[in-house]
C-alpha cells in the first residue's frame, strides 16, 4: 500500500472557555492516500471543521490545546515551526471555505488575490502571478477570465466566487485541497457544478481532497472514503459503499434517513429527523455521546464509551450494537425506507 | 458620478438653507429683546435705534430679514458673507475680514492637532487590537477612557499649570502681538493646544481602530488571507488594516472640518486668536451677524468636508457605487 499523504493520529483540540473546556476534537486518527477522496460529515459541532481547520495550522496552539500527531508527507505538522508551516499552508495544502460570499477580501482585485498566493511561495513578477491568476480563473471555468481578473469579488456571483476560491487554492498546485463545506451557501443547481468542478480538477491536478459536509447527499458521489463524526469523534469510517449500503451506526442511519430523495414514487413518509440536539461539548454525555439521541440505546451505552472497531478491515464503527444487530436494523429500517 | 455630485450638492445647499433659518431664528428673533437695540447699546437716542434697524433691515417684512442673511451663504466674491449684512456692531469690523483673518491661528490649530492624533491614536489602536489582552493593551485602554473622559479645559488648565508655571517647559497662553502664526508655531507655542486638542480624538481614534481591527480580524476573507500562507504581519498591515481604516478615514475628514469651523475651548482656554474663539466671545457680546457668520462658514465647511469624505469613499471602498 501507498505511503498515506496525510496521518492523523489521536489528534484532540480542546478550547479553554469561560465556561469550561470545549472538546471540538476529541481523539481523532485517520489516514488519507494520495489523490484520494475523503468526505467528512457530521453536524455543526460535530468537530469535522476544527479538525481540519487544525490540520491547516489556522487553529494553533494559541488559541487550543492541541493534542496528537498531523503526519503530511512525513513531518509532524504540530511540531513544526511557524514559518516553516506557512510554507505549507497555500503551497502544499490549501483549504476552500463555506461561505464565498466573505471568504475573498472585498478590497482587493479577484485576480491581484490569486496572484499574491502564487507570489508568496514562489519568486515570479507580477506580470507572470497575474498571467498565471488569469490561467487559473480560466482553468475553473470562469468566462473572459482576463477582465473578470481585474474585478472585485462583489461583481462575480456566489458560484463564480467559489470558483475564484478553487482557482486560488489549486493555484499552486497543492497536493490537498480541503473544502469546508463547499457548496453549503450555494444554489442547488451551482452546488453540482462546484462539485463536479473539484471532481474533474482534482485528475487534472493529481490532488487529495477532503469535502467537509453536514450533508450526506453531497459527497455521495464524489467520495472515496467517508467518515462520520460525532460530539468530536469519528462515530463511523468506510469506503463509499459501506456507509450508503450497510452503515453500522445509528448516526448514519439518522443522516441518511434524513436525506431528502426525490425519486421515490410513494412519499408518503415525511422525512425523519435526528430527534434531539447535538451535545455540548463541554458536559459530553458518558457513555456514547450519541446515546441520549438513539433509538437503539441499552444500558451499556450509557456508561462505557464504544471504541471504533472495524468490522471488515476497512469499515468501522463506534457503537455496541452487535454486528448482526447492526446489518439487521440497517436492512429494516434504513434500507427499507430509503 | 456626476449625476451623484449634482444630487449631493443640492441636498448640501440644502442643509445650508435649514442650517441658516435655524440660526437667523435662533439669534435674531429668538431672543426677547429687540435686534436694534442690542446693537446700538442701552443708552442712545430712539433715531439712533431707527437707523440701526433700518442699517439691518430689521423694519423690512421677515422674508426680506431672513435673505439678507441667506444671500451671505452663497459662495460668490461679491455675496459670500457680504459686508452691509456680515458686520460686527461690536468692534466694527466686517465678519468676513475677522474669519479670514483668524482662519490660520485655527487651520495651524486642527491641522497640527489631527497629524498628532493621527500619529498617536492610529498606531496605539494598532498595537492593541494584535495584542489584545496584553498589558500593552490594558495600558492603551486606560488611557484612551482617560482621554474620551477628561474635559478639554480641564486638561488644557492641568498642562498649563504643570507646563508652563511648573516646569516652565512650554510658553504660556496667548500669541503677542504682532507675532505671526508661523512664528507662534515655530516657538512652540501651538504645543501644548495641539496636545490638549488632539487628547480626546486621539483616545477615540485608538478605541476606534482597536475595536474595527479586531472584528475585521475575525472576517472570513482574514482566514483565507492565513490559509493563503501569508505571514501574520502581512495579513494584519494588508488585509486586516485596509479594510479596519476605510471607516476611519471617513470620521477624520468630518472631525478635521469640525475644527476649522473653530476648536472653541482650546482657542479659548491658551488664548489663540482662531475662529473658534471669535465665534465664543460673539454670542457673549450678542453680536448677531458674527454669531451668523461663524456658524454659516463653519456649517459650510462641514457640508463640503462631508462630500468630499463620502465622494473618497468610492475610491477607499470598491463596493460603494454612485448613482
Amino acid at each position: 500500500m501507498a505511503e498515506p499523504l496525510l496521518e492523523v493520529k489521536n489528534l484532540t483540540v480542546h478550547f479553554p472557555t469561560d465556561d469550561g473546556l470545549v472538546k471540538a476534537v476529541d481523539g481523532v486518527s485517520f489516514s488519507l492516500l494520495p489523490g484520494e477522496t475523503l468526505g467528512v460529515v457530521g453536524e455543526s459541532g460535530s468537530g469535522k471543521s476544527v479538525s481540519f481547520l487544525t490540520v491547516m495550522g489556522l487553529i494553533n496552539a494559541k488559541q487550543a490545546v492541541i493534542e496528537g500527531q498531523i503526519i503530511f508527507q512525513g513531518q509532524d505538522l504540530l511540531t513544526l515551526p511557524v514559518d516553516e508551516m506557512r510554507n505549507v499552508r497555500g503551497e502544499k495544502i490549501s483549504m476552500i471555505f463555506q461561505d464565498p460570499m466573505t471568504s475573498l477580501h472585498p478590497y482587493y482585485k479577484t485576480g491581484d488575490q490569486i496572484a499574491e498566493a502564487i507570489r508568496v511561495h514562489q519568486r515570479v513578477s507580477k506580470q507572470e502571478a497575474h498571467e498565471q491568476a488569469v490561467e487559473m480563473l480560466r482553468r475553473v471555468g470562469i468566462p473572459r477570465p482576463d477582465e473578470r481578473a481585474d474585478q472585485y469579488p462583489h461583481e462575480f456571483s456566489g458560484g463564480m466566487r467559489q470558483r475564484a476560491m478553487i482557482a486560488m487554492a489549486l493555484s499552486l498546485n497543492p497536493d490537498l485541497l480541503i473544502a469546508d463545506e463547499p457548496t453549503t451557501a450555494l444554489d442547488v443547481t451551482v452546488q453540482a457544478q462546484i462539485l463536479d468542478l473539484l471532481d474533474r480538477l482534482k485528475q487534472e491536478f493529481n490532488a487529495a481532497i477532503v469535502i467537509v459536509t453536514h450533508d450526506l447527499g453531497v459527497v455521495a458521489e464524489h467520495c472515496d472514503h467517508i467518515q462520520v463524526m460525532y460530539a468530536g469523534k469519528i462515530v463511523e469510517a468506510g469506503d463509499r459503499r459501506d456507509i450508503y449500503y450497510g452503515a453500522h451506526h445509528p448516526y448514519t442511519w439518522g443522516l441518511l434517513a434524513s436525506i431528502p430523495r426525490l425519486d421515490e414514487s410513494d412519499t408518503k413518509e415525511r422525512l425523519q429527523p435526528i430527534r434531539g440536539l447535538p451535545p455540548s461539548l463541554i458536559f459530553v454525555p458518558p457513555g456514547c455521546a450519541f446515546h441520549p439521541r438513539c433509538p437503539h440505546v441499552f444500558d451499556r451505552c450509557r456508561t462505557d464509551v464504544p471504541e471504533l472497531l472495524p468490522a471488515d478491515g476497512h469499515h468501522a464503527s463506534r457503537c455496541h450494537l452487535s454486528l448482526s444487530d447492526k446489518e439487521r436494523i440497517f436492512q429494516e429500517e434504513v434500507m427499507a425506507r430509503s | 458620478m456626476g449625476r451623484y455630485l449634482i444630487r449631493r450638492t443640492l441636498f448640501m445647499i440644502l442643509v445650508l438653507f435649514i442650517v441658516s433659518l435655524i440660526t437667523f431664528i435662533i439669534f435674531v428673533k429668538l431672543p426677547a429683546s429687540d435686534p436694534a437695540r442690542r446693537a446700538v447699546g442701552k443708552s442712545t437716542s430712539p433715531e439712533n435705534v431707527e437707523a440701526a434697524r433700518h442699517a439691518f433691515g430689521l423694519d423690512k417684512p421677515l422674508y426680506v430679514q431672513y435673505s439678507r442673511f441667506a444671500k451671505g451663504l452663497i459662495p460668490w466674491p461679491g455675496l459670500f458673507l457680504n459686508e452691509d449684512v456680515y458686520y460686527s456692531y461690536a468692534n466694527f469690523v466686517p465678519v468676513k475680514e475677522e474669519i479670514f483673518s483668524r482662519l490660520p491661528v485655527t487651520i495651524a490649530l486642527a491641522v497640527g492637532a489631527a497629524v498628532l492624533w493621527t500619529l498617536v491614536g492610529i498606531p496605539i489602536g494598532i498595537i492593541s487590537a494584535v495584542r489584545k489582552g496584553s498589558v500593552w493593551d490594558r495600558s492603551a485602554m486606560v488611557f484612551a477612557l482617560i482621554g474620551v473622559s477628561a474635559p478639554v479645559f480641564w486638561l488644557a488648565y492641568l498642562f498649563l499649570y504643570i507646563f508652563w508655571f511648573k516646569l516652565g517647559w512650554a510658553p504660556p497662553s496667548g500669541i503677542p502681538i504682532g507675532e505671526s502664526v508661523t512664528q507662534a508655531v515655530l516657538s512652540g507655542r501651538f504645543i501644548l493646544p495641539w496636545i490638549v486638542l488632539s487628547m480626546t480624538f486621539a483616545a477615540f481614534y485608538a478605541r476606534m481602530v482597536r475595536g474595527n481591527l479586531i472584528e475585521t480580524m475575525s472576517e472570513d476573507y482574514i482566514r483565507t488571507a492565513r490559509a493563503k500562507g501569508l505571514s501574520e504581519k502581512r495579513v494584519i498591515y494588508k488585509h486586516g488594516l485596509r479594510a479596519a481604516l476605510t471607516p476611519v478615514v471617513t470620521m477624520f475628514g468630518l472631525d478635521l472640518a469640525v475644527l476649522l469651523g473653530g476648536a472653541f475651548i482650546t482657542e479659548t482656554v491658551f488664548g489663540l486668536p482662531g475662529v473658534g474663539q471669535y465665534a465664543v466671545r460673539s454670542i457673549f457680546l450678542n453680536d448677531f451677524p458674527a454669531v451668523m457668520g461663524v456658524t454659516l462658514f463653519a456649517a459650510f465647511f462641514i457640508a463640503v468636508a462631508n462630500l468630499c469624505v463620502d465622494v473618497a469613499y468610492a475610491f477607499l471602498d470598491p463596493r460603494v457605487r454612485y448613482t
